[in-house]
């Protein structure tokens, strides 16, 4: 994680909070999205978001990522304010990783240039360097064989992997995955999930908004359940999932549990 | 109507001897895309030969109509007299006309030069138009009169006002220029207008998603465009453009107004010297060498690019 140091502050000091969200208002148009988001994110931490579609789960990952501006409120990553005047958006994004639903991995490139585009371009390393480590990575999620394949030709699991790989070649801190595996086949979830959850025993920080309970209930440190733009309920999964506080938690578990989704 | 040996010794017969060559290619090409699967190899054979034969049928119709028209001695004499199309092929600068075939290097370099240019210009008109930033409105507001204006104006007026107007204000350099560099101006100009859309709709027909996750890897908005988008999009707009400068090739006879020796303008002395049109011919035919090959290169793209769809798509 060297390359991570050359930023601004030298790594994540001790008690720095990773992520630290205060009051996050985000409208479209007249539709307020997040009202009033706050949230805070210990390093190493996994959190899980839950909620119905159109509860902000996307919204607020996109926010964190500034690929959406904010209305109100502040973002701060790694003790660093990243919602005001004179961030450097770029420098923001090679720390935080965010994979999509729909992968949008380039189709016009291989998926080794799909890999090292980042690194090369954003980070100006050589191309020699940005392909080992690509190859590294690549072959840690099992997709060395496919390294020269163009991502038309890859299952959906296999793009996806290789998507998460893409993020993670920027080295990012903070990983940000916004339902990776609500747009797979069934059958296909499973290698998906299997390297989020070797990502979280690696130690990445991430923030995860999913529909996979029982994935939520494996992986995460915390769950957030959000309804209507605003986080209703927080705790670690067990005490969630189990004995939910609030009446609307309650309620969406309930639904969850009666389509024979957990 | 002995047509046998009359067919053999007609001019006519050098276009449509052509002409059946392409339609065999043609019919070929038919055969072997609708070949497909190797188990209906023996009926692709077959659908050559019907298509070939119905291709000679419809020719021979048609050389038969215009052979029978009351007026086609005459035609056959003004149009396609061998010798007049000869003579203006190669040219007599003694007797006051000049070669067609020469000329017709005017028109390839005009369109060569006018290439590289619009799409260039048309380049920087489409990213003006795509941009967002508030700082760009003004340019954006430019941007978008320009096209409206040069998509309005026909082409034959803006050669005219370049050709004539330019002269005409006497600047020391911009001034003096010949009229070729005045053609290849006015082209530029109308046709950067067209492409910048052209270009428009493949930057729109990359989804914006792609954007996104480029921009989410910490990748500068320039090089998110340059490497992600642009080629994206100019892969979408490979046929549109080439389809474009087809036409353009055609267009660079306008210059011809402006007195460039072009093959046009070669052609237009050469009938109005020795009062005989065949030299149109011998241009059409020219600009038809030049066209074709840009055509059907295109169609290859075109059912290359379909195939590849096809093919992501079953994947």
């Amino acid at each position: 994680m060297s390359a991570l140091r050359a930023g601004p502050e030298a790594g994540q000091a001790a008690g720095t909070d990773a992520i630290r969200i205060e009051d996050l208002h985000k409208s479209f148009g007249p539709h307020e999205v997040l009202s009033g988001v706050s949230l805070t994110v210990a390093p190493h931490e996994v959190i899980c978001l839950i909620g119905a579609s159109g509860s902000g789960k996307s919204t607020l990952l996109r926010c964190i990522n500034l690929l959406e501006p904010i209305d109100s409120g502040g973002i701060w990553l790694l003790g660093q304010q990243v919602t005001g005047p004179g961030v450097d958006v770029n420098m923001v994004r090679r720390r935080v990783g965010i994979v999509f639903q729909s992968f949008n991995l380039f189709p016009h490139m291989t998926v080794l240039r799909n890999v090292t585009l980042a690194p090369m371009k954003a980070l100006r390393m050589p191309k020699a360097e940005a392909e080992a480590s690509a190859s590294d990575l690549l072959a840690r999620f099992g997709l060395a064989d496919k390294r020269a394949e163009y991502p038309d030709r890859l299952s959906g699991g296999q793009q996806q992997r290789v998507a998460i790989v893409r993020a993670l070649a920027v080295q990012p801190q903070i990983m940000l995955l916004d339902e990776v595996t609500s747009a797979l086949d069934p059958e296909l979830v499973a290698e998906v999930l299997d390297v989020i959850r070797e990502l979280a025993t690696a130690g990445m920080t991430m923030l995860i908004a999913t529909h996979e309970m029982g994935f939520a209930k494996d992986v995460a440190n915390r769950v957030c359940f959000l309804e209507d733009g605003q986080i209703v309920e927080q705790a670690p999964p067990a005490e969630l999932f189990t004995d939910p506080k609030d009446e609307r938690t309650q309620r969406f578990l309930r639904r969850i549990v009666q389509a024979g989704r957990m | 109507m002995t047509s046998q040996d009359s067919f053999g010794a007609d001019p006519l017969n050098a276009p449509v001897a052509g002409s059946v060559g392409a339609g065999a290619g043609l019919a070929g090409s038919f055969g072997a895309s609708g070949r497909g699967p190797r188990l209906l190899s023996g009926g692709g054979r077959r659908a050559v030969a019907v298509s070939t034969a119905s291709t000679l049928v419809v020719l021979a119709a048609l050389v038969a109509i215009f052979w029978v028209a009351p007026g086609s001695a005459a035609v056959r004499h003004t149009f396609f007299s061998p010798a007049d199309m000869w003579q203006s092929f190669i040219g007599n600068p003694k007797k006051g006309y000049y070669s067609v075939g020469a000329a017709i290097w005017l028109n390839i370099r005009m369109f060569l030069v006018a290439e590289v240019l619009i799409l260039a210009l048309a380049l920087v008109i489409a990213l003006v138009r795509q941009s967002t930033s508030p700082v760009m409105f003004p340019f954006r507001v430019l941007a978008m009169v320009y096209v409206d204006f040069f998509r309005g104006v026909p082409l034959l007026l803006v050669v005219f006002a370049i050709g004539l107007g330019v002269p005409a204000l006497r600047l020391t350099f911009v001034s003096s220029q010949s009229a070729a560099v005045y053609g290849v101006s006015a082209l530029v100009l109308s046709y950067s207008a067209y492409v910048s859309e052209v270009y428009r709709a493949g930057l729109n027909s990359v989804h914006r998603s792609q954007l996104a996750a480029a921009r989410s890897l910490g990748l500068s908005h320039g090089t998110a465009l340059r490497y992600v988008i642009l080629p994206q999009a100019l892969r979408n707009i490979v046929p549109p453009l080439l389809n474009d400068f087809i036409s353009l090739q055609k267009d660079t006879a306008l210059v011809a107004v402006l007195g460039a020796i072009e093959a046009n303008e070669a052609a237009q002395i050469y009938s109005s010297t020795v009062f005989n049109f065949s030299s149109f011919t011998v241009a059409a035919i020219l600009f038809l060498i030049l066209t074709i090959p840009l055509a059907r290169f295109t169609d290859r793209l075109i059912d290359r690019d379909r195939r590849r769809r096809l093919a992501g798509a079953v994947t």
